[in-house]
């Protein structure tokens, strides 16, 4: 589906999965724990809009897992790296989830080569008195189920029959996601420090029902970014751009476009 | 073939009705459970147990680590194994094992047991383990660093007790400007490491290795899984250039002995059947947190997953040669058979199992002691090495 176009690039020791579709201004998202093994509907919709970057992370799907990777920290760096090997300027960075939390520690780094920054439900921070589930203790159908609000949507998904290399996939990408989130659970104990040096515009989009990480953390990252604005979608968990993925890409598109306006 | 009486200490007294309203005993099980009263009762008994040993003339002991859990009420063993130290005067003392991947300081294990090595004058055994997967829930540490961590945290403690202190150790986990542990162990060079496993290619090919020769014990599996970890140690040994002897290895398995067969099964079929199927109950998810095995061997489980994780009766475990169960001659037969044809000489017996009561576990123990050990050792005494 799409146009777009796939290649691998080595960075710093390590070749990654890279795919590239659309025109314009630079897009580079960072995807979530589950991957970005396909070319995704929301993908398709943002390329009509921007030059899109899909990167498969260090310890996922095609790309290589370096023996250096250990945390988030280590990620960020590696896309401060390929902005600069790319030679990327005036990029909007956006990421889902564990990418998105990747985004807001990169950005929380250097801003140099950003315009925009736009996370959808990220890890890395931690609010006291909001309990979390245990997401690692979810069993398979459980891990389906709690990340939307509409179950039918879990249906399909359920009733999809995986293939040896997609189940190898998946836990290859579970494998790395424990890496990078198993302890301190899905943050960095530091990061809330340093988000005030995030200077690019940024916006927070997260779906009122999300299991994963409640919608009140919108709000705690909305007052440590300083420029920064919320979206919320109703009846939507923790994977807007799958559930509501005509309105999040709306939603994106629109935003950027004022920021640049 | 030598004898070490394995205990895990669980909590009998358990809510038999949680396990309807809980799906595990593991991790998350509501400590609420957990009454202080009949513990304190249960501990002491299970040590007397332990202790009662040595009279019945086994040749060690050994107690084990475990985290939120009512399958063992040890998290801290060497807390037990200091108290065995004291109460008893000829056994080995083994803590099977630490679970050194869990400790941010990995200098507390070189510690305890050099202690436990002094106070009992130089009977302790220092089992090194990863930890099941649950702990790794239980205790935050993540899986995915946990063969790393093992293999740097059993260099540091290994060197704390070899090397002249002072040292600095400078490691990717763990960093000391001074590391100088204070008592040095009794034995020497240091305590025999005995490494416990459910089986694992990439531990048995590290405790193989020429630099260790650490000896190997298989817990809790089917005979038939034993059979073949026990082979994989050997086939290690062969090609690391050495035959290694069956001293080096060890199984560890429930076993109850009555006056028949049948009477056998009846007494021990409810609290086999609790062990397997309250106490060790846990969902998949928490016994394979992700990292904590390879890629492949997850694969393996999650495929087998309905075997392994269904309730089992006790003909079951009988079957596959989890659980050994009859007459002093039935029992005698199965081990000298499992002997020959496993190779190892070094047997640990849980004598007390789930909620098997004290009586019984004591009209076990000298039943087993008495009519099973002393056959066992004429078959072994050809093989004797040490």
């Amino acid at each position: 589906m799409g146009d777009y176009s796939e290649s691998r690039i080595k960075i710093n020791g390590c070749e990654i999965s890279l795919k590239r579709g659309g025109s314009g201004e630079s897009m580079l998202y960072l995807h979530g724990a589950a991957g970005a093994g396909s070319w995704m509907p929301f993908m398709e919709i943002l390329a009509g809009s921007f030059d899109l970057i899909v990167p498969e992370h260090p310890g996922f799907g095609a790309s290589e897992t370096p023996d250096w990777l250990d945390n988030i920290h280590d990620l960020a760096y590696f896309y401060l790296d390929f902005l600069k090997e790319l030679d990327l300027r005036d990029v909007h960075l956006a990421g889902g989830s564990l990418g998105g939390w990747t985004a807001l520690e990169l950005a929380a780094r250097c801003t140099f080569r950003l315009k925009s920054l736009t996370v959808c439900s990220p890890g890395g921070i931690y609010v006291k008195g909001l309990p979390l589930e245990d997401a690692f203790l979810w069993n398979a159908e459980e891990s389906i189920r709690n990340l939307f609000h509409n179950q039918e949507i879990a249906d399909r998904l359920l009733e999809r029959s995986q293939t040896e290399e997609e189940k190898n996939v998946a836990m290859k990408n579970h494998f790395t996601t424990a890496k990078l989130t198993w302890s301190p659970r899905n943050h960095d104990p530091h990061l809330y420090k340093w988000l005030h040096r995030i200077d690019v515009p940024t916006h927070i989009i997260w779906g009122k029902q999300d299991k994963l990480l409640p919608v009140e953390y919108a709000e705690e990252y909305r007052k440590l970014i300083p420029d920064s604005r919320v979206t919320l979608f109703d009846e939507c968990g923790h994977l807007p751009h799958t559930e509501k993925t005509a309105d999040y890409c709306k939603a994106i598109v629109d935003a950027i476009g004022e920021f640049t306006a | 073939m030598k004898f070490f009486l394995f205990h895990l200490m669980p909590y009998a007294d358990l809510d038999p009705d949680c396990a309807a309203r809980h799906n595990t005993s593991w991790v998350t099980l509501p400590n609420s459970y957990y009454d202080p009263e009949k513990g304190a009762a249960l501990y002491n008994r299970y040590i007397d147990e332990l202790v009662r040993a040595e009279n019945l003339g086994f040749d060690g002991i050994g107690v084990n680590e475990h985290h939120q859990t009512a399958y063992g009420m040890m998290p801290i063993p060497g807390v037990v194994a200091g108290a065995l130290a004291r109460q008893t005067k000829r056994v080995k003392i083994t803590v099977l094992g630490r679970a050194l991947p869990l400790l941010n300081n990995p200098l507390t294990v070189a510690e305890e047991y050099a202690m436990l090595d002094n106070i009992s004058g130089g009977r302790l055994i220092a089992g090194f383990v990863r930890g099941i997967g649950a702990e790794y829930h239980a205790w935050g540490a993540n899986p995915c660093e946990s063969h790393a961590r093992f293999h740097e945290a059993h260099d540091l403690i290994i060197r704390a007790w070899t090397e002249p202190g002072p040292f600095p150790f400078e490691g990717k986990y763990y960093q000391f400007r001074h590391v100088n542990t204070w008592p040095r162990p009794l034995q020497k060079p240091h305590p025999e490491v005995w490494i416990p496993s459910q089986g694992s290619q990439e531990t048995i090919e590290w405790a193989a290795h020429p630099d260790r020769k650490y000896s190997y014990m298989m817990t809790f599996s089917p005979a038939v899984n034993v059979a073949k970890y026990l082979d994989m140690y050997r086939q290690a040994a062969l090609d690391y250039g050495y035959t290694a002897s069956n001293e080096k290895l060890g199984w560890s398995i429930p076993i109850y002995v009555a006056e028949s067969d049948q009477s056998a099964v009846e007494e021990a079929r409810e609290h086999i059947e609790n062990f397997r199927n309250r106490f060790l109950k846990m969902p998949f998810e928490m016994l394979m947190p992700p990292g904590y095995t390879s890629p492949a061997s997850y694969l393996r489980m999650k495929e087998a997953k309905s075997s392994i994780f269904a309730k089992q009766t006790i003909e079951k475990l009988m079957d596959l040669g989890m659980f050994l169960c009859g007459s002093p001659s039935t029992v005698r037969d199965q081990l000298i058979a499992y002997k020959g044809k496993l190779g190892f000489n070094i047997l640990l017996p849980l004598l007390q199992f789930g909620t098997l009561p004290a009586d019984l576990t004591a009209k076990n123990m000298d039943l087993f002691a008495r009519e099973v050990i002393p056959a066992l050792r004429i078959s072994g005494d050809s093989e004797q090495i040490s």
